[in-house]
């Protein structure tokens, strides 16, 4: 401990760093920041930072609601956008109680418990999201956004904006130490796709929330919007996280096998457990009203709990290996978007595998499909709250407030009249 | 390597913590004659001494400082613990040490006392700079530099690749790496260790990547060679 201090002072000493980002997560998913500059770090990371929790989504309690941030000095990085001799650094936090216990409402030490309880059973989780997401050039009008690349509307922007800002987002996230597999253009005019080289689960988790900051704050640069809305254009196919997933024991891969496609009788209750408990964790992986709107027959995202080799819709997925790289057999879980909270979505597609090895779930047969996926926020809410699952996933405290979150969102978005309305009634009715 | 430091005649609560804040290793010696300490001195000798005059004779003390500097291994640093009525005592006597404190001892001052003074006699310097090919790590200020760039490293990258660095030519395995950089209560596995591997061979750039190398079904070592 006392040598990552000492490095944290160190570096921002020698490296010139004006300011240090003490970076955390709300309950949704948010990225919040506090500033300190280097005469009040050694403060911040001897006693953290106290705030008023009440502020926070999701860190609101009845009582006391002052709680500390706790910077986790192991993910202390310089942001490379920064010029040199006005350096900034960032370093993720733990959100900690004054008394300094866990603090119920913290997504990154939820998905560190179930981690902790799953590396007490000899498995270590390591996931490999593919993110996609728009860049628009406008998304103030009331007609909707416009796509980047979509080049009738706008001539201002070069046709390539796009793929020339997410070769810069790679180059940067490769310079932070994030590793990028791949990136492509996706399907939908705009829309691009990012895919992380796996790491465990936590690293990932905060990987995903410095790609997510990184892809807009490089966009906001170029004078664009990049976008992690799950469904922003009606008739085009909308953003998921296809999340790859594979446990391994030690130096095993714990999902090879000899069963169908080379996967283990373990991967097999893993997908068993994924498909029979994915309607109560879509509410998580699937958080938003919109996200429901890319869920939907048609675009190659998933509507039922099945398994498959190659049916591009399924729910569960299980990637061809190429020969002679049987370490690198995996599963891909396809419902989960980029907008979810990767905190909690890696906890509980986790919790959900690791309850199919546990309860040693049945594999259902290929393409079969065992139930169908919620179809709106309020389905999905109402399977979470019956949900023991989740319950012992993630805390009745942090359950609570979701649902009631959730449920205020789904209330207000119920209440409101769409341009869908005026365009079909208006004229009939 | 830690500093094996000389204490006569035993540590008591301050100045233990003081010994464990400075990272040195304490050899106990309960006597002030030369012969009982020899007896307890390791092959490479001391690396300093730290003498409480406050728990022995004061002349007892001093003389002991005397034969530590005239011997022909002579002892340095040496740091006396004293009361503050022995401070007129110490006149005439500066050649005898190297510094001191006065009782009741401060830990962290006693620390940063032997810190400075270890740092000046040089039982740090020699390994505060670790250099192969293009890489230099100073271990001093955590700052590693490759072809003189600067590397932008995680703690953990760091930790590994000093690790290693400080290690050349030895073969670790992942879950030795594991236990060793991130300690036990890591909840990550051994393949952590090969994605840091990668992303410190993608920092180091093609013309260095070669300095981390791949032991086939074994693990990693660090070192210049080339051959695989």
């Amino acid at each position: 401990m006392q040598n990552q201090v000492q490095y944290v002072l160190r570096t921002v000493e020698e490296r010139g760093v004006r300011f240090v980002q003490l970076w955390f997560t709300d309950v949704l998913g948010r990225h919040k920041a506090f500033h300190v500059t280097p005469a009040e770090l050694e403060d911040a990371l001897d006693d953290g930072m106290t705030f008023d929790g009440s502020a926070i989504d999701g860190f609101s309690r009845t009582r006391e609601s002052d709680v500390l941030a706790r910077p986790d000095l192991t993910t202390f990085q310089l942001l490379p956008w920064h010029a040199a001799g006005e350096g900034v650094a960032r370093v993720f936090c733990d959100i900690v109680n004054t008394d300094g216990s866990v603090f119920e409402g913290c997504p990154r030490q939820q998905l560190r418990r179930v981690l902790s309880d799953a590396h007490g059973q000899g498995y270590t989780f390591y996931v490999a999201p593919e993110l996609e997401y728009f860049y628009f050039s406008e998304v103030g009008g009331t007609s909707g956004p416009i796509p980047v690349d979509n080049g009738s509307y706008f001539d201002l922007l070069p046709d390539n904006a796009g793929s020339v800002l997410r070769r810069h987002t790679v180059l940067t996230l490769e310079e932070m130490g994030i590793g990028v597999e791949h990136a492509q253009h996706e399907d939908a005019p705009g829309q691009y796709e990012i895919d992380l080289r796996y790491t465990d689960a936590l690293t990932m988790a905060d990987h995903v929330m410095t790609t997510r900051h990184v892809i807009k704050e490089l966009a906001r640069q170029s004078g664009l919007v990049a976008s992690f809305m799950p469904k922003p254009l009606s008739h085009e196919q909308g953003s998921g996280m296809h999340t790859h997933l594979s446990l391994w024991r030690g130096e095993e891969n714990a999902f090879i096998g000899d069963g169908p496609y080379g996967l283990s009788t373990l991967a097999q209750q893993f997908i068993a457990g994924l498909v029979r408990h994915a309607p109560e964790i879509t509410a998580v992986t699937n958080q938003w009203v919109n996200s429901y709107k890319r869920l939907v027959p048609g675009h190659e995202a998933p509507v039922n709990a099945a398994w498959s080799h190659h049916i591009p819709s399924s729910l569960v997925r299980v990637p061809t290996v190429k020969a002679g790289r049987m370490e690198s057999t995996r599963l891909e879980y396809r419902a989960p978007d980029p907008a979810a909270n990767p905190y909690l979505a890696f906890a509980v597609i986790l919790a959900a595998g690791l309850k199919g090895i546990e309860g040693g779930y049945e594999l259902p047969a290929e393409g079969e499909s065992v139930t169908s996926l919620p179809r709106s926020l309020a389905e999905a809410v109402d399977l979470m709250e019956q949900s023991d699952l989740l319950h012992q996933t993630l805390g009745d405290h942090l359950v609570e407030w979701f649902l009631r979150n959730k449920r205020e969102e789904w209330a207000s978005y119920r209440s409101e009249v769409t341009p869908f309305e005026w365009a079909r009634y208006l004229p009939l009715l | 390597m830690k500093d094996v430091l000389l204490i006569v005649p035993a540590l008591d609560g301050p100045s233990r913590k003081a010994i464990e804040l400075a990272g040195v290793t304490p050899t106990e010696v309960g006597s002030t004659k030369l012969n009982d300490i020899a007896r307890c001195e390791p092959e490479t000798g001391f690396d300093g001494a730290i003498v409480d005059a406050t728990a022995v004779n004061f002349t007892d003390a001093m003389n002991l400082c005397r034969q530590l500097r005239q011997r022909e291994r002579a002892i340095s640093p040496i740091i006396l613990i004293l009361d503050r009525y022995q401070l007129d005592e110490l006149t005439f006597r500066e050649d005898l040490f190297d510094d001191f404190v006065v009782a009741p001892v401060d830990a962290s001052e006693l620390a940063a006392r032997l810190h400075h003074r270890l740092r000046r006699a040089g039982h740090e310097g020699s390994t505060s700079l670790v250099e192969e090919g293009g890489l230099v790590l100073n271990l001093e200020t955590y700052q590693a530099t490759i072809d003189g760039r600067a590397m932008d490293l995680t703690y953990m990258e760091y930790e590994l690749l000093r690790f290693l660095a400080t290690n050349p030519q030895r073969v670790f395995t992942r879950e030795t790496l594991l236990n060793r950089v991130w300690g036990y209560e890591y909840y990550g596995g051994a393949r952590t260790v090969d994605v840091h591997i990668r992303r410190l061979r993608a920092k180091l750039g093609e013309e260095n990547a070669h300095l981390i190398q791949t032991v086939r079904s074994v693990g990693y070592k660090f070192g210049g060679d080339r051959e695989f």
